[in-house]
């Protein structure tokens, strides 16, 4: 069972990724982002793809590579500040955009994972996001109903996994992944280090495996630093 | 007490509260307890904060992921949220996530902040860049949250939002450089004056 879900690369893992699917993304900005499996989505020119991750990469790195080859038609995030190909896409229309609160989008990923459809948060009401949005008072305070989010695909990145797909996340490149993981109906990971089944604790376990259909360890791990910042 | 820091004007204060007993920095992407930016040698790609910046952790700092993260800031648990503003109005509305046909950066997390924070404090500058007022009656951008400003700090003036469920604007420090005829000129929305002493 466990043993049948390394594949032995990021090709392999995105081979079915067919043009118009949905996918899930793990990382924030650059960090914790599944590089390979999105290099290999760039390689194999799928296309007409929706994507949800909080960010969108920066314009040669992580998801701006997808945007810039216009592999990417429906994109669902909360932050994009940092990719001028986004803005440009967007502005002109060529891009279809939902931008989303970061709580609300990590909560409906959650909710997709956890089979729970719709959920009331605050965050948004009185705002444009709520146009169109059921609106409900609890105790005197506005809420807005929001729907749970699940895909085709999620791409997660993470420290170390191993053959049953249980995976270890390293300090804020755990970020959105381990909701991402929960909510693909294929969910593929990419992991620095693929160790023995038994190596990893349980108690420290993230991500069990139940959650990973599919898992393999990055030949490189770039991981790129976006704003290198020092101590004066 | 636990305090997060928007993009922007708002990191200055990080390198204010180092060392500050009692004080713990929480960033949105998954880290409570955010310490200097790091030396040459300490630099981690696996660590960084919500502007994407490298940074440490202090002692006793824990990793989460982003629901748990938002169920901090939604839950009432964060005690103080400091935010950048394009736009803050009179009734104490926040604008801060892009302009139409221009702009489009989007709300991060400022809209879970200003809705579930105990308190929001905006740092901006008086005027935009091209001298306009950004401190207006109502706000002409599309807003983050209604009524969520507690406490707005400009380069020229410090006013406190009172009053619930509609929030008036208190005038309660003053750049010493200006007096209160030039900073009505440059600031549409109407306050009240309650400077102390």
């Amino acid at each position: 069972m466990g043993i049948g879900k390394v594949v032995s690369s990021a090709a392999q893992a995105v081979a079915d990724i067919q043009d118009g699917a949905t996918l899930l993304v793990g990382g924030f900005g650059l960090c914790g982002i599944p590089e390979e499996t999105i290099a290999a989505l760039r390689a194999s020119g799928a296309s007409g793809l929706t994507v949800v991750s909080n960010n969108c990469g920066v314009d040669d790195f992580g998801l701006g590579v997808l945007l810039a080859n216009r592999q990417i038609s429906r994109m669902v995030s909360s932050y994009v500040g940092e990719n001028k190909t986004f803005e440009r896409q967007f502005l002109s229309g060529e891009l279809d955009v939902e931008l989303v609160p970061q709580g609300t989008l990590a909560e409906r990923i959650r909710a997709g994972g956890a089979g729970v459809p719709a959920f009331y948060t605050p965050a948004g009401v009185g705002t444009p996001i709520a146009e169109g949005k059921e609106t409900r008072a609890f105790d005197g305070t506005s809420y807005l109903l929001e729907r749970a989010i699940l895909t085709d695909f999620a791409l997660v990145k993470a420290w170390r996994g191993d053959a049953l797909g249980n995976l270890v996340y390293r300090r804020t490149a755990r970020n959105f992944n381990p909701l991402v993981a929960t909510a693909g109906r294929v969910t593929i990971a990419e992991v620095e280090q693929l160790v023995e089944v038994g190596e990893l604790d349980g108690d420290l376990i993230h991500t069990p495996g139940v959650f990973v259909q599919r898992i393999f360890e990055a030949a490189v791990s770039e991981k790129r630093i976006e704003r290198r910042r020092l101590r004066a | 007490m636990v305090v997060n820091l928007g993009i922007g004007l708002p990191t200055l204060l990080a390198n204010v509260g180092e060392g500050r007993v009692g004080v713990l920095l929480h960033s949105e992407n998954g880290l409570l307890g955010i310490g200097p930016y790091p030396r040459e040698g300490e630099v981690d790609a696996d660590l960084i904060n919500a502007g994407k910046e490298t940074v440490t952790a202090v002692a006793g700092a824990s990793y989460f992921d982003s629901a748990e993260s938002f169920a901090m800031i939604r839950g009432g648990h964060v005690d103080l949220a400091v935010l950048g503003g394009m736009e803050v109005s009179a009734e104490g509305d926040l604008a801060n996530w892009m302009i139409p046909g221009k702009m489009v950066k989007g709300m991060g997390g400022a809209m879970d902040l200003v809705a579930g924070a105990k308190r929001t404090v905006v740092i901006m500058e008086h005027l935009n860049r091209d001298g306009e007022p950004k401190v207006r009656a109502s706000c002409s951008l599309p807003l983050t949250g209604r009524g969520v400003v507690d406490r707005l700090i400009t380069d020229l003036a410090v006013f406190d939002f009172v009053g619930s469920p509609r929030r008036e604007m208190m005038l309660v420090e003053l750049l010493a450089e200006i007096d209160l005829d030039e900073l009505r000129l440059c600031t549409p929305a109407p306050f009240a004056v309650a400077i102390p002493g």
